[in-house]
């Protein structure tokens, strides 16, 4: 028993070691690629200079100053800005350290352009500004995804070579598309030709006062983009998880629980569903993670104020901060998932012994 | 010959995969076609549209089979000049002058109204300019005075649609419709021959001619966009980018991840623990965002991109899914014999490990090129597209910008939209019937 837990111990300190690498190299990559390998500090040195040239031009009280004195205080000015900004120092190795070390302790920053609505530059506010909207459309979409699909496929599974069955799987080609694909073609049907539901957004204009009324707006705004969501992949999940249960409820040991006569629903319950649990909730908790960064182009089709788009809006202003601060968080939620589902896994799956791999090898 | 046609028959079986290899079938005609009819260069040449290209063209106009879904008919682009159907009168007038009148006549048998009014103007005189009077005839005989004075430049383009006098002389109406509306009845024009006619009196030496372009309210098989390009250009086009896009980033990663698997899978160890390694930290860079950064930050190549997506792909999820098999597959007797008859590593992985597994390495790729034809226009969507190449992905954008679902042009967006969703449903449609083939566990459930 000890020999186990020790063991488990030390698998597991080398598992989260090994994530915490991971981790930070994924971030560090991020870091350079966002900083253009350095290069953005080139850019942004030329508009410190130039805006400081500009405000050192048009301020009357230097206007008498010969060329020479104005260059100058020019130079000093935008030396103290460097500073200031901590651009004296070079990008490699000093300040990609720093900004992977702020990143990695989770302390955002500022952000460099964009705004909160608020009115706040901080990245931990603009983060936690455009998460709800989110978190409310991925949410609903995805569990109703995931649940919808997960329940058709164990009805279908039952009814295997049912027409029903049959007419699913066809459809499941439907899902080659992406979301934000299926929601153009219903801003197409529903915003510009019926005109029933709104072209895109989060609430009307002006915002309904009553909480009502404001409830009513949003569920009006998110039926579309929550649909797109789901039309994209719920055939072909369905298809997978058919599929997977097909594959699970013909195994040697669901045949002899059917001939020992348990009731169908029994089996289902005890035979096929418990060990397809694992499978069934790594997915769960992907769907889970992957609402984090939204869908950039389904968010920005529908005009959706969330994460995605404040993302994609960050990259198109090159604001560093924010596209660090959200690539980080995931991140970490990445590899606390993973990190979690291993024991998961453990506890779920008798099989998966821990070190029995290695113990073979 | 016995042989080929029973395994047809075997075919017939999956409808859904006859049907899938149709539509591919064409689309890759369609490919191979194109660069015959269109080379490259001229396509080029024509999406960029320099000066000149497209001036005949009418801008957003729909697609002429539009016209099967309406009883009437609807108006095309009608192009008059001096040389075909114009008819010039030169006359002496002495002091080294001329008078000259130039009459563009045309029929106008439509339904509907035009675009757009333009008269191009041409005259070889080095000067300030030359008074000339212009006026039309419409289909019932009335006389409309376009301007009496214009002065005419060497390469002059008189914009009729926003001549704003000419405006308030046709009582508000734009010109376009107000010159040919009806007096009855001002929401329909009259059908007949109308004249533009023109008279100037310039140097005896000097050359004039003009052309009217009347342009319609359709245009081409595809329609046109709102810098009057043809549609077609792109829509072509974009076929065997399409294709070559989604096939070689879908070769790329399967094939590609999937050595990579069997090698470290077989070799075990530290080969095996690093790739699992790296396929984390890759796991945790989101594909797309770096998609788009890179795009922002350094190229927008099409083929920058692909390389991109390849390269961030072959240590993705399918990673684990393939290991998982071979972990499997690696266990098998058949693996043990070739060892002990002593087979190296390289001829275990290439000849016994990796053709075990292919069958379930085909419905995959096969079913991963759509997600990669869609990439391709996620990323033009985004307005991170080709800065040159013409693709769907870019015509569908230009759409969505140009706020074509408001403003009701629906074929701009429609038919970009349904070539990908074909490419996609035709890839998909193959992909699940060879999984179903290959996958014989599911056939006999």
């Amino acid at each position: 028993m000890r020999e186990v837990i020790s063991r488990l111990g030390k698998y597991t300190l080398v598992r989260a070691i090994l994530l915490i690498l991971a981790l930070i190299v994924a971030v560090y990559i991020t870091v350079i690629i966002a900083n253009m390998g350095g290069e953005l500090d080139r850019i942004r040195q030329a508009e410190v200079r130039s805006e400081i040239g500009m405000q050192v031009y048009m301020n009357p009280a230097y206007r008498k100053l010969p060329p020479e004195e104005l260059k100058k205080l020019i130079d000093t000015l935008v030396e103290t800005e460097f500073r200031r900004l901590g651009m004296d120092e070079p990008f490699f190795p000093k300040r990609s350290f720093q900004y992977l070390w702020n990143a990695l302790t989770l302390r955002l920053g500022w952000a460099e352009r964009m705004m909160s609505d608020a009115g706040s530059r901080q990245v931990r506010l603009i983060i936690l500004e455009r998460l709800p909207a989110t978190l409310l459309l991925f949410g609903t979409a995805n569990l109703l995804l995931f649940f919808l699909s997960l329940f058709v496929a164990l009805f279908l599974s039952r009814r295997y070579g049912s027409l029903l069955d049959k007419a699913v799987i066809a459809l499941a080609p439907s899902s080659a598309a992406p979301g934000w694909f299926y929601g153009l073609f219903l801003i197409l049907i529903f915003a510009a030709r019926l005109r029933v539901l709104p072209w895109g957004g989060l609430v009307d204009a002006p915002v309904p006062e009553t909480m009502l009324g404001y409830a009513l707006s949003v569920l009006k705004h998110i039926l579309l983009p929550a649909v797109a969501v789901v039309l994209s992949s719920l055939f072909a999940s369905i298809y997978s998880w058919r599929t997977f249960f097909l594959i699970y409820s013909s195994e040697d040991y669901v045949e002899l629980a059917r001939a020992k006569g348990l009731s169908s629903r029994g089996i289902e319950m005890r035979y096929v569903l418990r060990p397809t649990l694992p499978p069934i909730l790594t997915s769960f908790l992907l769907v889970l993670i992957t609402m984090w960064m939204g869908q950039i182009v389904l968010e920005t089709v529908f005009q959706w104020p969330g994460l995605g788009r404040t993302f994609y809006q960050a990259i198109a202003i090159h604001d560093t901060p924010v596209i660090i601060g959200i690539t980080v968080i995931y991140g970490y939620l990445l590899a606390a998932t993973v990190f979690v589902l291993d024991f998961v896994y453990a506890i779920l799956d008798p099989r998966v012994r821990v070190g029995a791999a290695e113990a073979r090898a | 010959m016995a042989e080929f046609s029973a395994r047809l028959k075997e075919l017939g079986r999956y409808p859904a995969l006859v049907a899938g290899l149709v539509i591919i079938a064409i689309f890759v005609g369609v490919s191979i076609y194109t660069p015959i009819v269109l080379p490259y260069s001229e396509a080029i040449r024509l999406w960029r549209g320099a000066a000149g290209v497209w001036e005949d063209n009418p801008q957003n106009a729909a697609p002429v089979w539009l016209e099967l879904f309406t009883r009437d008919r609807l108006p095309r682009t009608i192009v008059v000049n001096t040389a075909d159907d114009g008819t010039k009168t030169e006359q002496p007038i002495g002091d080294g002058m001329k008078r000259v009148e130039i009459t563009l006549p045309f029929q106008y048998p439509y339904d509907g109204f035009p675009k757009e009014l333009k008269l191009f103007i041409e005259v070889s005189y080095e000067g300030v300019g030359v008074p000339a009077a212009l006026s039309w005839r419409t289909a019932d005989g009335r006389t409309i005075v376009l301007q009496e004075n214009r002065l005419l430049k060497r390469s002059d383009i008189y914009y009729i649609s926003q001549d704003e006098d000419l405006r308030t002389q046709l009582s508000g109406m734009a010109p376009h419709l107000g010159l040919f509306a009806s007096p009855e009845d001002s929401e329909k024009p009259l059908k007949g021959d109308y004249r533009l006619v023109l008279t100037a009196e310039i140097p005896a030496a000097a050359q004039l001619d003009m052309k009217l372009t009347v342009y319609g309210q359709i245009h081409g098989l595809a329609g046109t966009d709102e810098r009057r390009r043809d549609l077609m250009v792109a829509l072509l086009w974009g076929a065997p980018i399409a294709l070559i896009f989604g096939v070689i980033a879908a070769v790329g990663t399967t094939v590609l991840t999937y050595v990579l698997a069997a090698t470290g899978t077989w070799l075990g160890g530290k080969v095996d623990r690093t790739f699992q390694w790296v396929t984390q930290v890759n796991l945790i860079i989101p594909l797309l965002p770096v998609l788009i950064m890179f795009g922002y930050l350094y190229s927008r190549s099409i083929w920058v991109m692909l390389g991109l997506v390849v390269a961030l792909n072959i240590f993705g999820s399918t990673m684990l899914t393939y290991r998982a098999m071979f972990l499997q597959a690696k266990e098998a007797p058949y693996i043990e014999a070739a060892q002990a008859y002593g087979a190296g590593n390289s001829r275990i992985i290439f000849r016994y490990l990796m053709p075990r597994m292919a069958p379930t390495l085909l419905p995959e790729f096969v079913l991963m090129i759509p997600t990669f034809v869609f990439l391709e226009a996620t990323l033009a969507v985004l307005g991170l597209g080709d800065p040159v190449i013409p693709t769907w992905g870019k015509v569908l954008e230009a759409a969505f910008r140009q706020g074509a679902l408001l403003k009701g042009y629906y074929y701009w967006f429609l038919e970009p939209a349904i070539l990908l969703m074909l490419v996609g449903v035709g890839f998909s449609l193959i992909g699940y019937s060879l999984d179903r083939i290959f996958n014989p566990r599911l056939r006999t459930v």
